[in-house]
């Protein structure tokens, strides 16, 4: 049972002093600056603002971010419910290796994560000069962008797909297959079905963090002007060349997209756990709610 | 349940499944992870501890760990004052600070960096006043300290405040009916309950801290020996293509993080 919330107005004066205190941090903390950004890229003017994001590098930048997000959303997204799968419904040797190994990346700073990938594909590595030799250079292109965009969202639609499969249990499945249905045909009509609002959670977070991503990308793409220069990148290097007010407009666009990215990830979550509650009014399900684990 | 199935003969199907998903792991994450241990067998432990004890080295390592630190005990207690105030009160904007307390994770940290500086920054009025006052933020080792709160905000929050709304009343109300005093019922009754909750999220935000580049990057201004952090520093020995010098600082800096990530995630078990 929840306590029933105070309100403002039968608090005590120390109540008060706790909840205006905390306030009052947040509002510097993350408000505060947030507007400020907001003021900066808007105080010339909309059409200055148009006029620093429709820069042939700036647009080419947004176009490199969004083709390394929807290549890495897809690949991570597929692989992630297939990994989810594997790791719930299967026991085999390695297996809670696989379970722990998938959280290194949380563990690894996106900075290690691009030296990771120099030191095993770069110029100077045997592996990386033979790719190189045959046509299929890594570091300072694009597939080692991508490969740093795989890696540091690797965990995101796995983590949140796990518990609502360990939640729902394998029953339904089974009675599928009894009933002759093949597993493709089990995956499409009965798996699924239970797990898209968290696959989408999972995809949503994966596109938030690979749009923002930006210490592995800075090793990993030499960022060469016009090809290897994402958005993050763009925002750096206009701030490195003294040009803020490129990197002010940039930021209020990426921030722009995350904030819209936050409030469906906040929906989604709503909705998975409504229809959570749903299903407890129900008997179907035991267990408690169903929350997505959200870490970065 | 998830026993049987579990034990159920694997098909075709699911060995196929099975083997597609360990290659993928072991292409995106395995090959590079084995690559780095390689690379750093193949240097030698002299060469390793040499690029560590390296002044400049040490020094980034050692402000990465004390701004972690300081950010981490700075979050605690703002971060259970949060949770308290969203799981207790009712208030305007209550709704608001809720959807936004994840704010930090989906921004990317360029741009936190930006924000920090066009708020704190010696250009804006704040940090003119604010310098004003002898306080200067911005390129000094408080901007550190204050992109990483910025960064990690939302991980004690969202670690007690499920905890404080799961809480039993009953306990509570017991100790009251019993003479205690709302300062003794905080301290013997909540507070214990909320201690693996609270450093579950500090071991979290402690490993963010440790490897946080693209806000601090923005913040710090990169001076060594003052603000250039552990990050920063494997950044600048890449460029220079001093790759042992990067790795080395890499090793301490990934084993630090996994270190604060296990102890985080034993005491969410103890937990549950």
């Amino acid at each position: 049972m929840k306590p029933q919330g105070r309100t403002f107005e039968t608090m005590s004066w120390p109540q008060r002093f706790l909840v205006l205190a905390v306030l009052a941090w947040f509002c510097l903390l993350i408000l505060g600056p947030a507007a400020a950004l907001l003021r900066r890229a808007l105080a010339p003017g909309l059409g200055a603002f148009v006029d620093a994001l429709t820069q042939p590098d700036a647009l080419e930048s947004l176009l490199l971010t969004g083709k390394i997000t929807l290549i890495v959303t897809i690949c991570n997204t597929i692989f992630g419910i297939a990994m989810a799968l594997v790791l719930v419904r299967q026991r085999f040797w390695g297996h809670r290796l696989m379970d722990a190994m998938l959280d290194m990346p949380f563990a690894v700073s996106p900075i290690i994560a691009g030296l990771m990938l120099v030191i095993l594909y770069g110029p100077r590595s045997s592996l990386g000069g033979w790719l190189d030799s045959i046509g299929i250079p890594i570091v300072y292109h694009l597939p080692g962008m991508i490969l740093a965009g795989l890696f540091v969202t690797l965990p995101l639609v796995v983590r949140s797909i796990v518990p609502i499969l360990e939640e729902v249990g394998s029953d339904q499945e089974e009675v599928a297959s009894t009933l002759g249905a093949g597993p493709w045909v089990t995956f499409c009509r009965v798996t699924f079905p239970t797990i898209r609002w968290g696959i989408a959670y999972g995809a949503a977070m994966v596109v938030a963090r690979c749009l923002g991503e930006f210490g592995a990308l800075l090793v990993v793409s030499g960022n060469v002007i016009g090809r290897t220069q994402t958005a993050t990148l763009y925002v750096h290097e206009q701030v490195e060349s003294f040009e803020p007010y490129g990197a002010f407009a940039m930021s209020t666009v990426l921030a722009g997209v995350s904030f819209v990215l936050l409030i469906g990830l906040e929906l989604l979550q709503n909705h998975i756990r409504r229809r959570q509650f749903a299903d407890d009014k129900n008997e179907i399900s035991i267990a408690g709610p169903i929350k997505p684990t959200r870490r970065h | 349940m998830s026993s049987t199935a579990a034990n159920r003969p694997v098909r075709i199907t699911g060995l196929i499944l099975r083997y597609s998903c360990l290659l993928y792991i072991g292409v995106v994450l395995i090959f590079p992870l084995t690559g780095l241990v390689v690379k750093a067998a193949s240097a030698g432990p002299v060469r390793i501890w040499a690029e560590i004890s390296n002044p400049f080295a040490w020094h980034a390592i050692w402000l990465s760990l004390t701004t972690a630190v300081v950010m981490v005990g700075i979050s605690v207690v703002t971060g259970t004052a949060t949770a308290w105030v969203l799981a207790r009160y009712e208030f305007p904007g209550k709704g608001l600070i809720n959807a936004l307390v994840d704010l930090p994770f989906s921004v990317p940290t360029i741009v936190t960096g930006l924000m920090l500086v066009a708020l704190f920054g010696p250009t804006s009025t704040l940090g003119v006043v604010l310098s004003g006052f002898g306080l200067n933020i911005i390129y000094h080792q408080s901007g550190i300290v204050l992109a990483l709160l910025f960064v990690c905000f939302p991980f004690v929050v969202r670690s007690v405040q499920p905890v404080l709304e799961n809480l039993d009343p009953a306990e509570e109300e017991a100790a009251a009916t019993m003479g205690a005093g709302r300062w003794m019922i905080f301290t013997r009754v909540i507070l214990p309950a909320l201690y693996p909750a609270i450093i579950s999220g500090a071991g979290l935000a402690f490993s963010r801290a440790l490897g946080e580049f693209g806000s601090v990057v923005m913040v710090a201004g990169n001076r060594p020996m003052s603000t250039k952090t552990a990050p920063l520093y494997i950044y600048g020995e890449v460029e220079g293509f001093n790759i042992e010098g990067a790795l080395a600082i890499s090793l301490v800096l990934l084993s630090a993080s996994l270190l604060s990530l296990v102890v985080a995630s034993r005491w969410a078990r103890g937990r549950g």
